[in-house]
């Protein structure tokens, strides 16, 4: 095949198609926030796509903390003092309970479904 | 005063409970608090029945016995934490150390009932620790709330106040004729439960009691109440029936917890347990703010300073009577008659 067929602007409009795959795909990953406050996480039951980054958000004076109660202990936070934050990416499917880890009646729960 | 019964607990006095009607404004649980704890209330503990000797209001101090001691508590200093409800918790703590320095009986040791820290950080532990060293006794014993042990479960704290080098949380000691405990209630936290104590410290508990005859008087450390006083709030301990099962045999048992910032007393049996003031904010009494449970309450400075304070404890040599005093920096202006549910 003759190589200039693909230089030029075809291969401008191949890159661009690229790009504007890529930034679809960038515009789906989002952030979903939990608000803790009253010793509450709100809302205690959040359904998020998976890739979703779920950041906590500390509002109260009292330190809390996020830790998932499933075996393998997926995520944990360290002490969230007031305005502190903490992030996890939720990359597959299914139901992650976490409780704070000094409050035990404080618990919430990730439920990570496709769209 | 009618001697109270056995089974009082100072949890019911409380404006709602007073004849005649409701005020709602009276619900504020600070304002019974400062009244309740006002002065200085000297209790005798004799056989697990609390009597009252009489407040003494900053009157001259009851002179102590001869071979008594003396020791203090204090408890939640909450080191780190700066927010309204007490934007300097060290001048909280250094008034309480001038408080205790100044007694005129010099108290023996002092003990503290636990978050010492606010978040568990290290310069917090190492703050608090020179701050203790402030006090003119010759030793000052810990237990670690729940705040103390919020990363690494308790080993931050240990780094700065491991007893006796054992590495854990906790420990026994004799003074005065009087076998002293201190342990450690704020790990084993399981989802919808109360923290425990937990069966290895069981275990090293029974062992310990073992060699401990019943006639000797016990004081036992330990942050969270070790009866449950609000589940939801997750005040009170999971596991506490078996600790008191242990406890059961002895003549004098005294319990001094920490936690729940105000003063609650109760007595089962032998067994009186007591909770602190704390050194840094009020808590509202259980029930008060709704579902969840409380965050610091924010007060006119000098109601503040009727809300915290430290408790002195004498013991006399050879007998299973136990002085309590609670006392606040500022005694409350509010004197129990005057709490009258319309003002």
């Amino acid at each position: 095949m003759n190589r200039a067929f693909f230089g030029g602007r075809r291969l401008r409009a191949y890159i661009l198609a690229a790009f504007g795959a890529f930034a679809a795909i960038a515009a789906h990953a989002s952030v979903a926030t939990v608000d803790i406050g009253k010793f509450m996480f709100m809302p205690m039951e959040l359904t998020v796509a998976p890739g979703t980054t779920v950041r906590w958000i500390n509002h109260d004076q009292t330190p809390h903390t996020v830790s998932s109660q499933g075996k393998d202990k997926l995520f944990a936070s360290k002490a969230m003092d007031t305005d502190d934050q903490f992030e996890f990416v939720f990359a597959k499917e299914g139901d992650y309970r976490y409780v704070c880890s000094v409050h035990p009646f404080m618990t919430g729960v990730v439920h990570v479904r496709k769209p | 005063m009618s001697p109270p019964s056995d089974t009082k607990s100072h949890s019911t006095v409380r404006p709602d409970r007073l004849d005649g009607p409701v005020d709602p404004h009276r619900r504020q649980a600070l304002g019974c608090l400062s009244a309740w704890s006002a002065a200085a209330i000297v209790w005798t503990v004799s056989g697990g029945v609390p009597m009252a000797l009489g407040a003494t209001r900053g009157e001259t101090p009851r002179r102590p016995e001869d071979h008594a001691f003396t020791f203090v508590q204090i408890s939640d200093t909450h080191i780190g934490f700066n927010k309204a409800a007490n934007p300097d918790v060290v001048g909280s703590l250094r008034h309480a150390i001038a408080d205790i320095n100044g007694l005129p009986n010099a108290p023996a040791f002092v003990v503290h009932t636990g978050d010492v820290s606010h978040l568990s950080k290290p310069d917090e532990f190492g703050q608090a620790r020179e701050l203790l060293q402030e006090l003119r006794v010759d030793r000052v014993h810990t237990v670690p709330g729940e705040h103390d042990a919020i990363d690494d479960g308790i080993g931050g704290y240990l780094k700065y106040f491991d007893h006796d080098g054992r590495k854990r949380g906790w420990y026994s000691f004799n003074q005065g004729g009087v076998h002293f405990i201190g342990l450690t209630n704020v790990l084993n936290f399981k989802a919808g439960r109360m923290a425990a104590i937990g069966d290895e410290q069981l275990a090293w508990l029974r062992k310990d009691l073992a060699g401990v005859a019943h006639s000797t008087p016990i004081v036992l450390l330990a942050h969270i109440p070790l009866w449950t006083i609000w589940e939801p709030w997750g005040w009170g301990t999971a596991d506490s029936a078996q600790a008191m099962a242990l406890l059961r045999p002895y003549g004098s048992v005294t319990v001094l917890n920490g936690h729940i910032h105000q003063v609650l007393q109760k007595v089962e049996g032998k067994v009186s347990l007591h909770t602190a003031m704390s050194l840094a904010y009020p808590l509202p009494t259980p029930g008060q703010e709704g579902v969840g449970e409380p965050e610091p309450v924010t007060v006119p400075a000098a109601q503040l300073a009727t809300l915290l304070g430290t408790r002195q404890i004498e013991l006399v040599r050879g007998r299973s009577e136990l002085a309590l005093i609670d006392r606040p920096f500022v005694a409350s202006s509010n004197r129990p008659s005057d709490l009258a549910p319309n003002r």
